[in-house]
């Protein structure tokens, strides 16, 4: 089983698997708060455009991804803003602008081919360079850096965003910032769990979590140690089967999901009966006539309500 | 109960209503004009806490706002009714800067609003809505958020945290500090996010219809938690459908009507309220079926 870790891809592979694990929820849980799930996956379709980008010219295409996704996450984020009705049309224009772009100037470019997009849209374990592992490795600073930093503000903001601008909250900036954080941990997840899937990450883990818990925190940090768990297994499941990381880890956190529902449900139902036991008493005021001749507690359980009534 | 209000001098009776509520301040009220209700005495020459000049706005493209006055006292409880649809919500939100004057002036703290930043001395209770959000979150994390506008961006101290427990403690609310809102009643959510605007202890009170589908239960802790604040000295101004158990702490109520004040002096008296232009009843514990929570955008 640890042989895995003698090959140096590998190695690579599975730090940049851990990283997405943590920042993909980080930043999904405040889009999941926001009701802009979907978010994830317009960037993640913008940034293929940032990668063409950089086959093109050339350069690393972790930091052109960058580059055109941020400005595109902050496109949507002034869409919001402004964009009263048109807003969804807006961003699907954005969303397949950004598919378009990306496999017409892949094409264009010399080195580029429709075989290079698929690692990058679906994620690759063998292609994580070592230059990408210091680049991911830094974007994951800053991702983490933001959102447990400013969590409180940043949930403060998308929990209530009209109360968040009553207080005198930065609102705009944080919502810019939450904005640009999302596209940066969209190029940390891109190359191990791929663009069309990164959306999923950020989004299911954060679903699974919230089953069990209660809180913003405790889910932040549930989410987070799901997200971890299914990007390292699925990773190391790649290696023996040889299939795209980011399907396994998506299918992975959607098993999850279903097995924290399946639990959550009796999980609930018993606190709720603890809670109903240890807090109300049960109806004990005298009654006028039929009612107060009625039987001892323990006898009307038996004969249920109707009997209590004639 | 209390004296017939005087309308050339709408705070002064109530003031001193309010004194005897808090046993131990009457005395030193009269000689020493520092205590917390002092200013309320000296309010007709302090610049107001609120003043709204010919306000004008609209939402839309419908006019919604159609010249208000509006003038909040240092230690006053102003009430702004009206029917629904009337402008009433329009005219708070604007207060707190959510929905833009078209046209008028704005003072705040006798500050012109375009450049007030003090936020962290106004509370503000925005209308309730049902929709849940996305993520669980538990009654303290709300309540906290208030606190925001005093640390900013700085980590919360033992001060902060005190305070957010004194908020919840206010409301009668501690004891669920751990619970998701999710599964609190709509009284309920309602006390949470008044203690997350008291958290901030803030010295002006705005409350968007804080009584809507509120059961009677919680009506009673609002309005006791609402008196508390007032001994203490808070200005507050509130919007109410009807004045319910919070009329013997309003001092003043302002009238809406299409937009324009139609009123403004003493409370209507208890049987006046029904009679009021435009009035349609809706009793609070029925209010969940009868009347829609609004998002605010049209009321």
């Amino acid at each position: 089983m640890l042989e895995i870790l003698d090959y140096a891809f590998m190695q690579r592979a599975l730090i940049a698997a851990a990283l997405v694990g943590i920042t993909a929820p980080a930043v999904g849980i405040y889009l999941v708060q926001r009701r802009q799930a979907i978010m994830g996956d317009g960037i993640g379709h913008v940034a293929l455009t940032g990668v063409a980008l950089g086959f093109l010219t050339g350069a690393n295409p972790v930091w052109t991804a960058v580059a055109v996704s941020a400005l595109g996450a902050i496109l949507m984020e002034l869409i919001r803003w402004y964009g009263k009705t048109r807003g969804d049309l807006a961003l699907a224009m954005l969303f397949y602008g950004g598919m378009a772009g990306g496999v017409l100037l892949i094409n264009l470019s010399p080195t580029g081919s429709n075989a290079n997009l698929t690692t990058y849209l679906f994620g690759s374990i063998t292609t994580v360079s070592r230059e990408d592992v210091t680049a991911i490795t830094c974007l994951a600073a800053f991702v983490v850096l933001i959102t447990l930093g400013l969590r409180r503000q940043l949930f403060a903001v998308c929990q209530d965003e009209e109360f968040a601008r009553v207080t005198g909250l930065p609102v705009r900036t944080l919502n810019l910032l939450l904005a640009v954080t999302a596209a940066v941990t969209v190029t940390v997840a891109m190359r191990v769990v791929g663009l069309l899937l990164v959306s999923a990450l950020m989004v299911v883990p954060v679903a699974a979590a919230q089953q069990a818990t209660r809180g913003f925190a405790m889910t932040l940090a549930l989410a987070v140690a799901i997200g971890v768990v299914v990007t390292l297994s699925g990773t190391v499941f790649s290696f023996y089967e040889d299939v795209p990381p980011g399907a396994s880890i998506v299918v992975l956190a959607i098993a999850v999901f279903a097995a924290t529902t399946a639990l959550a449900a009796p999980l609930a139902r018993r606190r709720a009966r603890r809670a109903a036991a240890e807090a109300e008493e049960p109806c004990a005021l005298p009654l006028p006539g039929a009612r107060a001749a009625a039987p001892a507690p323990g006898a009307t359980g038996a004969g249920g309500p109707d009997d209590v009534l004639v | 109960m209390r004296p017939e209000p005087d309308i050339s001098a709408g705070a002064a009776p109530s003031t001193e209503a309010r004194a005897d509520d808090t046993p131990g301040k009457t005395s030193a009220e009269t000689p020493a004009q520092t205590s917390a209700e002092a200013p309320a005495r000296a309010s007709a020459e302090a610049p107001p806490v609120i003043s709204l000049r010919g306000a004008t706005a609209s939402l839309g493209g419908r006019p919604v706002l159609r010249g208000v006055d509006l003038t909040v006292r240092r230690g006053e409880v102003v009430a702004l009714l009206g029917a629904n649809g009337s402008g009433k919500s329009t005219a708070v939100r604007s207060v707190v800067g959510q929905v833009p004057l078209s046209g008028g002036e704005l003072r705040l703290f006798d500050t012109p609003s375009r450049r007030f930043r003090d936020w962290a001395r106004v509370g503000y209770v925005p209308q309730r809505t049902t929709a849940a959000s996305g993520v669980p979150a538990t009654v303290r994390e709300v309540v906290s958020a208030g606190r925001l506008a005093r640390r900013r961006l700085a980590p919360p101290r033992a001060a902060d945290r005190a305070a957010v427990r004194r908020a919840l403690e206010l409301v009668g609310m501690a004891d669920r500090a751990k619970d998701p809102v999710g599964a609190l009643s709509g009284g309920q959510h309602q006390r949470v996010l008044i203690a997350r605007a008291l958290a901030g202890e803030p010295e002006l009170l705005i409350m968007d219809e804080p009584m809507a589908g509120v059961d009677l239960a919680s009506q009673e802790i609002l309005a006791d938690t609402l008196r508390e604040q007032v001994a203490r000295g808070a200005t507050v101004l509130l919007v109410l459908h009807e004045l319910g158990p919070l009329e013997p702490l309003i001092d003043r109520a302002v009238v809406l009507r299409d937009g324009c004040v139609v009123h403004d002096g003493p409370p209507p008296k208890a049987v006046g309220q029904h009679a009021l232009p435009g009035h349609d009843h809706v009793h609070p514990h029925a209010a969940h079926d009868a009347e829609p929570i609004r998002t605010g955008l049209l009321t």
